[in-house]
């Protein structure tokens, strides 16, 4: 079914209005003398707005946007680095493979929550704790897709790279790295959503800065419009960072069909 | 009958480029079963011969060729490529696959050019050449597209030109044109006799298109129905070069030729319906 961009955008703005509408309506306007939405638990939309605009304008939460940006950074480079080197090398050695598999899966299936007061005890308040949860989620998701895109490389490309002549080096660089990499980029959105998923979870556990910092820092005071701005704030974050994730996915996987590129 | 005349062997030629001798193939499952493939089986493919191997679907056609590329290791028997016998992979060889064997990553120029680079030309030089052969195979102004912006006909093309820019002493082709429409197939066809008259190189075909198989080769080589397939008929096919793979066709030799070899390969056609052969 087809729905035209015009009809789309008005469609998605009503529901915007709606919720809005409702959650207004319910906090402000007492019906039967009650409110549905009590202030002090749902806080207002007016409130909420006027709270992000207040922290914009006198910039307190740049500082905070900036360290929840560099933990999410890191944890994905780290975790992207790690996930790629242990995948090749899985990959390549099946013994090592089968060896390591029951413990692999041991970890992954550890929720990654509860390493977080280790992480803080291990490395601190500062960022590094955040980075290492956020390490630990975005790891598995790239080694298990670096891992797939060795192992699944068309076995009729290698025979026909082999037959070309290419040596073990080049087939890494000309056929196993790039099959790997498309792999690992169809999860791109994934694993930058983890990495700050990994940054948000270790600041609201215990930090001095950053967004779950804020959100957390306003719960203790039952300051229910610093949670609610916060929660817009993170979701507006993650859509940017989303965004360009969507710019560099483009710009590098250029040689893909369009089909095999859009994915939940 | 004509028959014996034309499977009498043809006249045996210059230097030997591929000789399989009592070559036989056998796969291994983990169960401990073993299909046996290919029986012990002889073939020999002379120096610019164009030779096709036609058989019924699954008769093991792919499984001799591969053998000749050095990507399987037969059970028993040899290979010999060019007098010396093969070990590992058949570096002399170009082999064309039946399934798209580009890489997607990257361009058709860049596929084309990667088969020079990684035997040591300059990119530079390899870049040009590979210019060159896109020019060859007609998609001169095709080479920024990667492979799935081209139709199944131009990929074919770019693989084409891809394993014959090494120049390879031998051409290695299993159903190359099987998936393309009965245009493409002779325009493709064309191209690759254009190509192969240039410098004539030996040349194992396969195919399960009779039709194809007379037009293109000097050689028709029967397979029987697998398993333990087998070579059950050799015969030379004397129609004039240059050919051109359409109007080739209406030639009343084709005709001879055809209705001769067509009734020893429908017995072996009719064979892989069989009941007992469908497990």
């Amino acid at each position: 079914m087809k729905i035209n961009h015009a009809k789309l955008l008005a469609l998605q703005v009503i529901v915007a209005i709606a919720s809005l509408g409702i959650w207004y309506v319910g906090s402000k306007v007492p019906i039967f003398g009650k409110f549905f939405l009590p202030e002090f638990f749902f806080s207002t939309p007016g409130d909420v707005i006027a709270r992000i605009i207040h922290v914009f304008a006198t910039g307190t939460i740049w500082k905070h946007l900036y360290i929840t940006l560099v933990e999410t950074i890191l944890a994905f480079f780290i975790g992207s680095a790690g996930g790629i080197l242990i995948g090749f090398w899985f990959a390549r050695k099946p013994t090592v493979a089968a060896v390591f598999e029951p413990y692999v899966k041991m970890a992954n299936a550890l929720p990654r929550v509860v390493l977080a007061p280790i992480f803080m005890l291990w490395l601190g308040l500062g960022i590094w704790s955040k980075v290492a949860l956020g390490v630990t989620l975005v790891f598995f998701i790239v080694f298990f897709n670096v891992y797939q895109g060795v192992k699944e490389v068309s076995p009729t490309i290698l025979s026909n790279a082999r037959l070309m002549g290419m040596n073990e080096r080049q087939l890494f660089r000309n056929v196993y790295w790039p099959s790997a990499l498309s792999w690992m980029f169809s999860s791109l959105h994934t694993s930058v959503g983890f990495a700050l998923v990994g940054a948000v979870v270790g600041e609201y556990l215990g930090a001095s800065a950053g967004l779950g910092y804020l959100i957390h820092q306003a719960e203790g005071v039952f300051d229910v419009t610093g949670v609610f701005s916060g929660m817009v704030i993170l979701s507006a974050f993650v859509l940017i960072v989303d965004w360009g994730v969507t710019l560099i996915e483009n710009r590098l996987l250029v040689w893909r069909p369009q089909s095999a590129s859009s994915q939940a | 009958m004509g028959l014996s005349v034309l499977q009498s062997r043809a006249p045996e030629p210059r230097e030997t480029a591929v000789d399989l001798d009592n070559v036989s193939i056998q796969f291994t499952f983990p169960n401990g079963n073993v299909f046996k493939a290919v029986a012990p089986t002889s073939l020999r493919v002379g120096e610019g011969e164009f030779v096709a191997i036609v058989g019924p679907t699954g008769c093991g056609k792919s499984t001799l060729l591969n053998a000749t590329a050095g990507l399987l290791a037969p059970a028993s028997g040899t290979v010999e490529i060019h007098g010396n016998p093969l070990v590992g992979l058949n570096r002399s060889a170009g082999y064309l696959f039946q399934q798209d064997a580009l890489m997607p990553w990257k361009t058709a120029l860049d596929n084309i050019s990667i088969a020079l680079e990684t035997n040591g030309t300059p990119r530079r030089e390899a870049l040009k050449t590979a210019q060159e052969w896109l020019g060859k195979v007609g998609l001169a102004r095709f080479g920024d597209r990667y492979p799935h912006q081209l139709s199944g006909g131009q990929r074919k093309r770019v693989g084409l030109a891809q394993v014959l820019v090494r120049h390879p002493k031998i051409l290695l082709m299993d159903e190359p044109f099987g998936p393309l429409d009965a245009q493409t197939r002779q325009i493709m066809g064309n191209l690759l006799l254009n190509l192969w008259a240039a410098d004539r190189k030996a040349v194992l075909f396969v195919t399960h298109d009779l039709e194809e198989a007379i037009a293109l080769s000097d050689r028709v080589v029967i397979m029987s129905a697998g398993p333990e397939a087998k070579i059950i008929g050799d015969h030379a096919i004397d129609l004039p070069r240059p050919r051109d793979v359409s109007d080739i066709r209406l030639h009343p030799r084709f005709h001879d030729l055809h209705r001769s070899i067509w009734e020893q390969l429908k017995a072996e056609v009719i064979k892989t319906y069989e009941p007992e052969d469908m497990s």
